[in-house]
């Protein structure tokens, strides 16, 4: 198993404020599977994605991300987690002064055993095979919104995670470029036998899973 | 190697961002380069000042120095009896004794017969007590009534000078004297005078009838070779009045700095003014900086949700403000050094661009960057990947 969370609680805010987010979730992932979470909004999803990412802490139940348990974890835990983890932001979230390539490095950037040569031509291999060879050098406001979230797919898969987390990846695309960037991250996850999980509203992409589960009120709901 | 990427990388994006900017970037440096001016001209100013006003001490050519003790410096001595001086001649390691005057009057220029103030010295031109080629070589035509030389150093006010003796013109008045300059040396102005002139005794005292040669200014001791000054000094320190002060040379010339640098408020209007550049340069990189950080938290926040630790945004941070510091010192330094030579040429105050004044600004400069780095960081931590997304 990837992915274990058994029981998760989380709430927002202390005391007579608390708003209870997610209550009791379970869910399962294994290596490889493609996952996708739908649900309206509000329910949790990316709180439960964030938890799992290592980006939030969580103090009840249990969360265990490749064999690490993350509930009451130290931050070293969680950073060697999130260096595990590709995570797809729902902007794009490139950083606007380095180019396509210079921001799908910067994943890279935090191995110090590559070269900058093998850096380059990993990015560059990567971003040939989302079919933006031809833009590497290319900032990401002289990109369309699909190539910017293809470049963030590419950063997320270049240093070959075991999970990739997207957080609703389409919801700034039209159909089209929604789709075809969802359909390489498969492609690609596919390939490398990595493991998705991805939050989305958009019906439209659901056809890419292995799985779909459903949050409503804090609880997995209803898993097809 | 991991030491050099664990900053490598942070300040390879740091220059990634500085530059993707260019108008941020431009403002960024002007405040740095205007901190790194104000504060080269601060330190110019206050050197040069230390450094004439210590240019006719630093000529003195003698062992011991007796001055009054009211005398706050030498441009403004109270006089004491020339006895006092003589009774030094009683210790045996003494050689030589000799009088030195000196005082403040005014110097009619040649050309526009304006009068302007400036100091004259006097002493007997056979004792060398000043240490200067040109002097000694004229000390027969010195000797003779109403000759003087006059300080090519001197302000410009005082007329070409140089050209005017040339010129076959050298008759002239101080204290409404008349006296003919019959030479020129090179000994520098400070901020008590704006020009000097060397005389013989006899001439001083004739240029100022209302002095007295019994009441000298300074008192130069002249000792045997291998006499221990230290040691004489202490001996003679028993034998003379308590109002005479006795110096080494080494003594007076930090007498006559530390008068400038205290006494007066001179030196505290110029460390004023250093603390002041730095302060606004480093307000000014820390609002650069914060902004920055406060601009790309976002990035930052995707940075950490990818697993970037706190530790290479803060490298960030520094690299940023290094770079900053060394953009801005460079065409800091550069405007700098045409500052002062423009302040030379125009305003005549000597300003001398040293390497170890340069080190000490970019330190200075380096430090204030540093400075505002770190009150910068503290707006690091609004970048948390878990309020963002």
């Amino acid at each position: 198993m990837v992915i274990e969370v058994h029981n998760l609680n989380y709430s927002f805010g202390s005391g007579a404020l608390t708003q209870p987010v997610l209550k009791g979730v379970n869910i399962t992932i294994q290596k490889g599977e493609i996952v996708l979470m739908t649900g309206p909004s509000g329910s949790g999803k990316t709180t439960l994605l964030t938890i799992i990412g290592g980006l939030r802490q969580a103090s009840n139940g249990s969360v265990l991300i490749l064999g690490q348990q993350l509930v009451n974890s130290t931050d070293r835990d969680k950073v060697k987690i999130r260096q595990q983890t590709g995570y797809i932001f729902q902007q794009h979230n490139l950083l606007k002064s380095l180019s396509a390539l210079q921001n799908v490095c910067m994943t890279l950037e935090m191995q110090y055993d590559l070269t900058e040569k093998e850096r380059q031509n990993r990015a560059e291999r990567i971003l040939t095979a989302v079919g933006l060879g031809d833009r590497l050098h290319h900032l990401p406001e002289a990109l369309s919104g699909g190539q910017r979230q293809r470049v963030s797919i590419a950063r997320a898969l270049v240093g070959q995670p075991k999970i990739i987390l997207a957080d609703e990846p389409t919801a700034s695309l039209d159909r089209q470029s929604g789709h075809d960037a969802v359909e390489i991250l498969k492609q690609l996850a596919k390939e490398s036998n990595t493991t998705i999980l991805l939050v989305t509203h958009d019906y439209r992409i659901l056809d890419i899973a292995d799985r779909v589960v459903e949050l409503e009120d804090g609880v997995v709901k209803a898993v097809q | 190697m991991k030491f050099i990427n664990a900053w490598y990388f942070p300040a390879r994006l740091a220059w990634r961002q500085l530059i993707h900017d260019k108008p941020k970037l431009t403002a960024a440096i002007s405040g740095v380069l205007f901190a790194c001016v104000l504060v080269f001209m601060q330190l110019g100013f206050k050197d040069s000042l230390y450094a004439s006003a210590a240019s006719m001490p630093l000529k003195l050519n003698g062992d011991l120095f007796l001055i009054h003790q009211q005398s706050e410096a030498m441009w403004r001595p109270t006089q004491f009896k020339r006895s006092e001086l003589m009774r030094a001649l009683g210790h045996p390691a003494v050689v030589e004794v000799a009088p030195l005057y000196l005082s403040l009057t005014t110097f009619k220029a040649m050309d526009t017969q304006v009068k302007r103030t400036l100091i004259v010295y006097g002493y007997d031109p056979d004792t060398d007590l000043l240490d200067i080629e040109a002097i000694r070589k004229m000390k027969h035509a010195l000797r003779i009534k109403d000759n003087v030389m006059f300080d090519e150093y001197s302000r410009p006010e005082f007329g070409p000078v140089r050209q005017m003796l040339e010129a076959g013109q050298n008759r002239t008045e101080v204290n409404d004297y008349k006296v003919t300059i019959v030479g020129i040396f090179q000994l520098g102005i400070s901020f008590a005078a704006d020009g000097n002139i060397v005389t013989s005794d006899l001439n001083f005292l004739r240029i100022f009838p209302n002095r007295s040669a019994n009441d000298i200014d300074i008192g130069v001791i002249r000792l045997h070779p291998d006499a221990p000054i230290a040691q004489v000094k202490k001996e003679l320190r028993e034998q003379l009045n308590d109002f005479v002060r006795i110096y080494t040379y080494e003594e007076i010339l930090e007498h006559e700095r530390l008068y400038w640098e205290n006494t007066a408020p001179i030196g505290f209007i110029f460390n004023f003014g250093t603390v002041m550049g730095l302060i606004v340069g480093m307000v000014i990189v820390y609002q650069i900086l914060f902004t920055e950080i406060t601009n790309y938290r976002f990035e930052f926040a995707t940075l950490k949700a990818m697993g970037y630790q706190h530790g290479y945004f803060v490298r960030m941070v520094f690299a940023s403000a290094l770079i900053l510091a060394v953009l801005g010192f460079v065409p800091g330094y550069l405007l700098s050094n045409s500052l002062y030579y423009l302040a030379e040429s125009q305003i005549f105050i000597p300003m001398l661009m040293t390497p170890d004044k340069i080190i000490t600004v970019f330190v200075f400069i380096l430090f204030m960057c540093a400075v505002a780095g770190f009150l910068a960081i503290h707006r690091l931590k609004s970048a948390n990947p878990a309020d963002m997304f």
